[in-house]
C-alpha cells in the first residue's frame, strides 16, 4: 500500500512539473543578426520589426549587423518577427546559427543601393563608412 | 643526414601550417595607452561563423583563418562592440574604447556646421561648433552672424548689446534656454546672452514657431536651446584668446578632469574687458562702452551607464560692469548730476542647476528625467539722471517621464512644472516689485510612422497667480511627399507677461516721459500678452551638378490676442498699452544651400517681413524693422593636412532694406530723422588658420565697408534736455573692427 501511494505521488510530482508554465516576459530582450548593409537598411529592417505587433524597441547596428529587440512575448515570438523581416528582403541568421534567406522576390524589393548581397556593393558603403568615421572625430 | 632534415621538416611542419591557417593580433585598453596593457579575456569570432578564439593574459590571442574570413568581430563586456575588416594577415594591434550608452546616443556625425534636420517633426536646425567657430562669436549673442533665420541688430547706440530676432519678432517672445532650462528671461532679457561666452556654448538647437509644452508656455515664435560644453566630451584643457582694434580684449580657459570612473568636472573661467574710449563719430559719446566682466561656472557630470543614471549639477557666477556716455564722463565726480551725461551698468548674477536623469535599463525608451535651477540677477544701473535697479531671483523645476504606447513609433512625455518668479524692481522713485508663481502639467504626444509622417501633439494647462489658468496648446506635423522633399506645419499658442521695463531698458538712455495705461491689469497695471503661432515650410534636397543643396521656403505668421504695445511714436514720450485692435507679423524666408565645389559652401536666403500693429496713431508697421534683407555666407576650408592643419576662410553678406522710423516729427528740424533709413550693405569676414588638433590662430573684420549710422544719438549735444534720444538705432554704430586671436586646446 504504502509503495502503491509512494509510487503514485512520484508521478503526480511529474504531472504538477510538466504543467507549471514558464512565465512570459513582457519586456523580453532578443538579439540575433540581419544581414544589411546601409542607413537605409537600418530604416527597412527597424520599421519591419517594430510593425511585428508586440515589439516595442528595436535598434539594428549597420556595423555589427546585430538587430536588438524588446517585445513582448505574450503577443508574438522570435519566428514571427523573423517572417516579417525576411518579407521584406533581409536575411536573418538564426540562433542556431542558421541562415534563413529571404525569398528572390523580397530580396528583389530592396533598393539597389542596398543590395547587400552583392561584393561590390558592400566595398562601396565600406569607404562610406570610413568617410564617415573621419567625419566624427 | 636525410633523415634529420625530414625530422626537422615534420617539426617545422605543423608551425608553417599553423601559420598559414591561423591570424593573430593584440586587444588594448584605449584608456592605458602608455602600459600597452592587453585586454585579457576579450572573445574574437569571425563574422557570421562560430569560429572564435579568446585573448590570453597580454590581451594576445590566436583564430584559426581561412580566406573568406573577412570581417572580425570583438566582443568585451564594458567595452564597445568592434568590428575590423581584415584585409592581410598581418597581425593586428587593436585599441578597445569603453562602451558609454550615453556617448553613442548624443555624438552623431555631423555633414554640414549647421544641420537641417530632415526627420525632426518641428522646423528645428541645430548650429554646431564648426559653425560657431567661423565668425568671432565671443557670446552667445554674437553666435547667429552666419545664419540667416536669426537676426542680430543693435539695442540702442550706448551699450553695444547685440538683440536677436527671429520671425520678425525680438528675443521677448523666443524662448532662451540652457540644457532646456529657460534661461534669459525676466531681468535678463537684454544682456542675458552676452553672459554666456561662446566658448562655453557646445551647440545650439533653434525651433521656428511654437516649440514643445515641454519647456513652458512663455514661447511665442520661437525656441533658441544652447548646449554647453561638457566635462566628459570637452578638451582637457582649452585656452582662448581674443583681441579686437576696438579695444576689446577676451580671454577663455576650461579644465576638464576625471575625477572618478562615474564623475566629471569641469572649470571655466571667462574674462573680458574694454578699456578704452572711442568716439570715432566725433558725437561726443563713447561708441562702445567701457566693460569688464568675469564669468565662472564650476560642471559637474554624474554618469552610471550600467544602472542607467545620468546627473548634471553647474554653479555659475558672473560680475558685468558697463560704463558708457560721454567721453568726459567721471563716475566718481559727475554720477547724479548734469555735468556730463554718463550710464553705468553692473550686473551680478548667480545661478545653479541640476538635473537628474534616470533610464530603465531593461527598457531603453522609457526614462525619467528631473531639472531644478536657481537664479539671482541683480542689475543696479543708472543712465543720466534715470535710475534703473531690478533683482530677479527664479525657481524653475520640472519633471519629465519618457515612454511609448505599444511601440517606439509612439512615444510620449508627460510631467509637472513649477515656477516662481520674484521681482524687485525699481524705476527712478517708482516700486514695480511683483511676484509669480505658477504650477504646470503637460503630455505630449509623438506620433512617427517611420515612413512619411509624423507629428507631435502636446498640451500644458498651468495655474499662474497673475496670469490666471489657461491652456496652451501645440501641434508639429512633417509629411515627406517624395524623396528629399519635406513640408511641416505648426500651430502654437503662448503666453506671457511683459516685462516692460527690463525688456526695452534702451528707453532710459532718452528723455522720453514714461506713460503706462494702467488698465487694472496684474502686470504693472496691464494685460498678459497672448498670440498664437501658425507656420508652414517646405525643404527640399537636391542635386545640381553632382553637387548638393537644399532649399527652404518658410511661412509664418504671429497673431496676438493680446499684446503690450511699445509706443515710440511720439519723440517726446514712450508708452505702454494693452492692444487695441490686431498685430499681426508675417514672415516669409527663402533659403538655399549649396555645395559649389569641394569644401566651398554657399548658404544665401531672403526675408521678407510684414509686421503691423494697431498703434494708437493707426496702423503701422513695426519701426527700426527692415521689409527686406539678403543675406550670403560663403565658406570655403583647403584640405585637412598630415598634421591636421588647414585654412578656413569665412565670408558674410548683408543687405539690409529700408526701415520705417518712429516719428520725430514734432522734434526742431535738426532733431527730425526721414520717415525711412535708406538700405545698407554689411560685410564680414574670418580667416582661421589651424596649425595642428591643437592650436589654431584667427583674424577677421565685421563691418569691413565701414557702414555707420550718421548721427546715432540725437540731441547728443544737449543730452540732459528733452529731445535727448539714443534709441533710434537702424545701422552699425561703431563702424570697421578688426580682430585677432587664437585658440589652443588638450584633448
Amino acid at each position: 500500500m504504502k509503495k502503491i501511494v509512494f509510487i503514485f505521488s512520484l508521478l503526480m510530482i511529474g504531472f504538477s512539473t510538466q504543467s507549471q508554465e514558464v512565465k512570459k516576459n513582457k519586456n523580453a530582450k532578443i538579439s540575433f543578426e540581419v544581414d544589411g548593409i546601409c542607413g537605409m537598411c537600418k530604416k527597412r529592417i527597424e520599421t519591419a520589426a517594430l510593425k511585428s505587433k508586440g515589439v516595442k524597441f528595436a535598434i539594428w547596428s549597420v556595423k555589427t549587423h546585430q538587430l536588438n529587440l524588446i517585445m513582448d512575448e505574450r503577443k508574438t515570438d522570435v519566428a514571427t518577427i523573423q517572417g516579417n523581416i525576411l518579407k521584406v528582403g533581409h536575411d536573418v541568421i538564426g540562433f542556431d546559427d542558421k541562415k534563413l534567406e529571404a525569398t528572390p522576390e523580397a530580396y528583389s524589393t530592396v533598393h539597389p543601393c542596398c543590395k547587400y548581397r552583392d561584393e561590390e556593393i558592400i566595398l562601396d558603403h565600406e569607404g562610406d563608412l570610413k568617410k564617415q568615421k573621419k567625419k566624427t572625430k | 643526414m636525410n633523415k634529420i632534415l625530414i625530422n626537422i621538416f615534420l617539426l617545422f611542419l605543423p608551425f608553417m601550417l599553423f601559420s598559414q591557417t591561423t591570424f593573430t593580433g593584440m586587444l588594448m585598453d584605449k584608456n592605458n595607452p602608455k602600459d600597452n596593457l592587453g585586454v585579457e579575456g576579450a572573445t574574437v569570432h569571425w563574422l557570421g561563423t562560430n569560429v572564435s578564439a579568446v585573448t590570453n593574459k597580454k590581451g594576445w590571442f590566436v583564430i584559426a583563418y581561412k580566406p573568406e574570413y573577412k570581417k572580425l568581430v570583438i566582443n568585451y563586456l564594458g567595452f564597445r562592440t568592434d568590428t575590423i575588416t581584415i584585409k592581410s594577415l598581418k597581425p593586428i594591434h587593436h585599441f578597445l574604447t569603453t562602451e558609454s550608452e550615453l556617448e553613442e546616443v548624443t555624438l552623431r556625425s555631423r555633414r554640414k556646421a549647421t544641420q537641417k534636420s530632415f526627420f525632426a517633426t518641428t522646423n528645428v536646425f541645430t548650429v554646431n561648433s564648426d559653425e560657431l567657430l567661423k565668425a568671432a562669436c565671443c557670446n552667445l549673442a554674437e553666435s547667429f552672424e552666419t545664419n540667416p533665420s536669426i537676426d542680430v541688430s543693435f539695442s540702442d547706440a550706448l551699450t553695444g548689446t547685440k538683440q536677436i530676432q527671429m520671425l520678425g519678432l525680438t528675443s521677448p517672445y523666443l524662448l532662451i534656454s540652457q540644457e532646456n532650462i529657460p534661461s534669459v528671461r525676466g531681468a535678463s532679457q537684454v544682456f542675458g546672452l552676452t553672459f554666456t561666452p561662446g566658448t562655453w556654448v557646445e551647440s545650439i538647437q533653434i525651433t521656428k514657431g511654437a516649440g514643445s509644452v515641454v519647456n513652458g508656455f512663455e514661447s511665442i515664435s520661437g525656441q533658441i536651446n544652447a548646449e554647453l560644453v561638457k566635462p566628459f566630451s570637452d578638451n582637457k584643457f582649452f585656452f582662448n584668446a581674443y583681441s579686437s582694434l576696438n579695444g576689446r580684449l577676451e580671454l577663455n580657459t576650461h579644465f576638464n578632469e576625471r575625477v572618478s570612473d562615474k564623475w566629471q568636472t569641469g572649470l571655466y573661467v571667462h574674462g573680458n574687458y574694454r578699456g578704452e574710449k572711442f568716439d570715432r563719430n566725433k558725437d561726443n559719446f563713447l561708441d562702445a562702452p567701457l566693460a569688464n566682466q568675469i564669468n565662472v561656472m564650476n560642471r559637474w557630470q554624474f554618469t552610471d551607464a550600467e544602472k542607467g543614471w545620468v546627473s548634471f549639477i553647474n554653479i555659475r557666477f558672473l560680475t558685468d560692469e558697463k560704463q558708457t556716455g560721454e567721453i568726459n564722463f567721471n563716475p566718481d565726480t559727475d554720477k547724479g548730476t548734469t555735468n556730463a551725461w554718463g550710464s553705468e551698468i553692473d550686473t551680478k548674477r548667480f545661478e545653479t542647476s541640476a538635473k537628474l536623469g534616470y533610464v530603465f535599463p531593461e527598457l531603453p525608451f522609457q526614462s525619467i528625467g528631473f531639472q531644478m535651477a536657481y537664479s539671482n540677477h541683480q542689475q543696479d544701473s543708472y543712465f543720466g539722471l534715470n535710475v534703473y535697479d531690478i533683482q530677479h531671483q527664479s525657481v524653475y523645476s520640472n519633471i519629465i517621464f519618457n515612454s511609448i504606447i505599444g511601440d517606439t513609433r509612439n512615444k510620449f512625455k508627460t510631467g509637472i512644472n513649477f515656477t516662481y518668479d520674484k521681482f524687485e524692481e525699481l524705476v527712478n522713485t517708482l516700486d514695480f516689485s511683483r511676484e509669480e508663481n505658477a504650477f504646470g502639467a503637460f503630455f505630449e504626444y509623438a506620433f512617427d510612422n517611420l515612413d512619411n509622417f509624423s507629428l507631435t501633439a502636446g498640451l500644458r494647462v498651468d495655474t499662474h497667480n497673475l496670469l490666471g489658468t489657461f491652456v496652451t496648446p501645440r501641434l508639429h506635423l512633417r509629411y515627406a511627399p517624395w524623396e528629399k522633399g519635406v513640408i511641416r506645419a505648426s500651430v502654437g499658442r503662448g503666453k506671457r507677461s511683459a516685462n516692460i521695463f527690463a525688456e526695452n531698458q534702451q528707453l532710459f538712455a532718452s528723455s522720453r516721459q514714461i506713460n503706462i495705461d494702467d488698465v487694472g491689469g496684474n502686470i504693472y497695471g496691464l494685460n498678459p500678452e497672448i498670440a498664437w503661432n501658425y507656420g508652414v515650410s517646405y525643404l527640399q534636397k537636391f542635386n545640381l551638378f553632382e553637387k548638393k543643396g537644399d532649399i527652404t521656403f518658410d511661412f509664418y505668421q504671429t497673431s496676438f490676442q493680446n499684446q503690450v504695445i511699445v509706443d515710440w511714436e511720439n519723440p517726446q514720450e514712450i508708452s505702454f498699452y494693452d492692444l487695441d485692435g490686431k498685430s499681426i507679423a508675417n514672415s516669409f524666408q527663402v533659403e538655399v544651400n549649396y555645395s559649389l565645389a569641394k569644401n566651398l559652401n554657399l548658404r544665401t536666403a531672403y526675408k521678407y517681413f510684414d509686421i503691423s500693429t494697431d498703434f494708437k496713431s493707426g496702423n503701422l508697421q513695426k519701426p527700426m524693422q527692415p521689409e527686406n534683407r539678403f543675406f550670403a555666407n560663403l565658406s570655403y576650408e583647403t584640405e585637412l593636412q598630415e598634421n591636421n592643419g588647414q585654412w578656413k576662410f569665412d565670408v558674410t553678406f548683408n543687405n539690409i532694406g529700408k526701415q520705417r522710423l518712429p516719428s520725430t516729427a514734432s522734434n526742431p528740424v535738426q532733431y527730425q530723422l526721414s520717415e525711412y533709413s535708406d538700405p545698407y550693405q554689411l560685410l564680414n569676414s574670418q580667416i582661421t588658420k589651424v596649425f595642428s588638433s591643437k592650436f589654431e590662430m584667427y583674424i577677421g573684420a565685421e563691418n569691413l565697408t565701414n557702414v555707420q549710422q550718421k548721427n546715432p544719438i540725437l540731441a547728443s549735444d544737449a543730452p540732459f534736455g528733452v529731445n535727448f534720444d539714443s534709441t533710434i538705432i537702424y545701422s552699425p554704430i561703431f563702424g570697421r573692427a578688426v580682430y585677432a586671436g587664437l585658440r589652443y586646446k588638450i584633448k
